[in-house]
């Protein structure tokens, strides 16, 4: 009979608690694990630079998507400031490589910390305010921000923004496309590992505790006040790196990159991807980030046929993307990840998938 | 001097005086049971112990030291360990991870340590993995252990709910009707649980509990409320002759 390489489970023994509690138990998974991380080490050889590019810009949105994600998914607060924190993050390295003269080195860490700092204080008021209230009140941190971004000429060139350079170790510089590519590459799997670790231990756990019921969480122990700020800072500070690489991509920093409607973007990516999975971050950054580009080229390709259209089709792609979230929310609220998950069991299951 | 002193505390909702100058004192050591009618104010009394509500008047003392202002979670840390009448585990978390949860106050690692998975933090998990299998394995939940919560029946959710209590190892378990909601068998099996829990862990227990029968076995002394006051306290044979206490219950579907 053949074997069915979903099957990985069976025969499978752990002999004692360390092993059962490793983050990925089994040989064959470690293996598959390590293919796909070779395969996306290996991609940018093969891909054109513009290719390169948008799988940059993908894995920039999944660091920040997953310090989102362990906000809002994981402790249950909802934050409309994102944007904002992205700002943060970006304008802290620009102005400590541009202004200050630091190393890309010191400064990328140092705007992760700054930005957690600033999340931190806006996440005082979660002590009081939930759900839509918090909303608001994480609103207000981004207008707050982007305003003090835009009038604070000297610091940070107010509307016309700041410029940055890439990044340097010795002689080289981080220019290419492929280079930058690896740069994010290590930046997203050290986020991705470290937030995987951090949700199997006492913190994480705490996190998700206080999301599910918080008078419980209190009885058990977890200062929520101390939680949910700490909550605000963690995921803050993987915004701010997030802010902080796509600064040095583009090399620019202006106000119009940080509204209010990067911060929906990013709670789209969230709720498609899955809230409360790391994986489901990574999944919905992808798909929000090159949902636009597909609808872009489709949209180029329908113009080019029916050339009188190409206004409607334009207006067309918001639609879309509109329409698009709003299916998922009503068909699959626990996101891409969880579809993935399905599709997992189906194939683990098969031939005897009907059995669920 | 017990281990938990309660002194003329008051609670007031509105109209409704739910406490009413309540004093009682837990020994060391004893099951203490607390019991009444229902809206008696007996989880009142419970959530003032653990620190989710504040007595209008009134104060409760710990172990010598005035808890009666301080927060729910700085309790905890001092061994107040509670059960809820109404389940309030973490559905989405395996029953694993709510016992872990339990353990909370007992371990250290931090943001850090925790997402680099350290050689300290790895050795803290284990640690603790060894004290929560521990409870899984006297409380017989080997079967479930990997299981969401919010996916078991209730009767297991309600053990789940003492287990992540006991998880905790504290000095006072306060059980709110463990039993409730459980066919007979269920019932049995928590009853030796808590025997148990007593004789072996020489935890003090404070159990609220509407079957008359587990009551009078299980505990050392029983108080009695009543519309918010305290109308009896003593051993089970004083309580179970009091005529204020048959006279409360009179007309009740549980008869003493
Ligand atoms: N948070 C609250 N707000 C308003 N009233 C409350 C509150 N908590 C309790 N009460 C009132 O206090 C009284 C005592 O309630 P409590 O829950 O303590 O009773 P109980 O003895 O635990 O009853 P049961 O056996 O039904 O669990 C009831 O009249 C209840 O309505
Ligand atoms: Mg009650």
């Amino acid at each position: 009979m053949v074997r069915n390489p979903f099957v990985m489970q069976c025969g499978e023994f752990h002999v004692d608690y360390k092993q059962d509690m490793a983050i990925w138990k089994i040989a064959r998974v470690r293996w598959r694990i390590f293919a796909v991380v070779a395969l996306f080490a290996l991609f940018p050889m093969v891909a054109t630079d513009y290719v390169v590019g948008l799988a940059t810009l993908c894995g920039i949105a999944a660091i920040g998507a997953i310090g989102l994600n362990i906000l809002t998914g994981f402790t249950g607060q909802i934050s409309i400031g994102v944007g904002a924190f992205l700002g943060v993050g970006g304008y802290t390295s620009a102005i400590l490589t541009t202004k200050l003269g630091f190393s890309f080195w010191i400064a990328f860490p140092l705007a992760g910390l700054i930005t957690a700092l600033v999340g931190a204080l806006f996440g005082i008021p979660s002590l009081r305010l939930k759900g839509l209230y918090l909303a608001i009140a994480t609103l207000a941190a981004q207008v707050i921000i982007l305003f003090v971004i835009s009038r604070w000429d000297s610091l940070t060139g107010g509307t016309a923004g700041l410029v940055l350079s890439r990044p340097q170790i010795g002689s080289f510089t981080f220019m290419s496309e492929t280079s930058y590519y690896y740069l994010m590459f290590v930046v997203l799997l050290i986020t991705i590992v470290f937030s995987l670790n951090l949700f199997r231990t006492r913190v994480g756990r705490a996190f998700i505790a206080v999301r599910d019921r918080d008078i419980a969480a209190e009885v058990m122990g977890i200062d929520l006040f101390k939680y949910k700020v700490l909550a605000f800072f963690v995921s803050s500070f993987f915004v701010g790196i997030a802010g902080a690489l796509l600064g040095h991509y583009t090399m620019i920093v202006s106000p119009e990159l940080y509204s209010i409607s990067v911060s929906i973007e990013y709670l789209a990516m969230i709720l498609v991807g899955g809230l409360g999975s790391v994986f489901g971050s990574l999944y919905g950054a992808v798909f929000i980030t090159l949902m636009p580009v597909v609808l872009r080229s489709v949209v180029d390709l329908l113009s080019g046929t029916f050339p009188g259209l190409e206004g409607v089709l334009v207006g067309m792609k918001e639609v879309v993307f509109g329409v698009v979230i709003i299916l998922f929310l009503v068909y699959e609220p626990d996101g891409l990840n969880k579809i993935w998950l399905n599709i997992k069991n189906y194939f683990r299951l098969w031939p005897f998938s009907y059995t669920k | 001097m017990g281990i938990l002193n309660v002194q003329n505390v008051s609670i007031r909702f509105g109209g409704v005086l739910a406490l009413d100058a309540v004093s009682f004192e837990v020994k060391e050591g004893e099951i203490f049971s607390l019991i009444g009618p229902n809206g008696a104010g007996k989880t009142s009394m419970l959530n003032c112990i653990s620190g989710l509500y504040k007595p209008t008047e009134g104060d409760i003392f710990f172990k010598g030291e005035r808890i009666t202002h301080i927060k729910p979670h700085k309790r905890a840390a001092l061994g107040i360990a509670r059960a809820f009448q109404n389940i309030e585990l973490f559905p989405h978390l395996s029953v694993l991870d709510n016992l872990m949860l339990g353990r909370h106050v007992r371990m250290k690692t931090g943001v850090l340590a925790g997402g680099f998975y350290w050689g300290k933090a790895q050795k803290e998990e284990v640690e603790h993995r060894y004290k929560v299998e521990e409870v899984i394995d006297f409380l017989e939940l080997e079967h479930v252990r990997n299981v969401p919560v919010g996916t078991l029946s209730y009767g297991l959710q309600k053990r789940v709910e003492v287990g992540r209590a006991l998880a905790m190892e504290p000095d006072l378990l306060l059980l709110d009707e463990p039993m409730a909601g459980m066919n007979n068998e269920e019932k049995e099996d928590m009853a030796r649980y808590i025997i148990d829990i007593h004789e072996e862990k020489k935890t003090t227990i404070i159990l609220i509990e509407h079957d008359m029968g587990v009551v009078m076995d299980l505990s050392n002394h029983i108080a009695v409320l009543d519309f918010g006051k305290l109308i009896a306290y003593g051993t089970p044979k004083e309580v179970q002759t009091n005529p204020r206490v048959i006279e409360a219950y009179l007309g009740e579907e549980h008869a003493v």
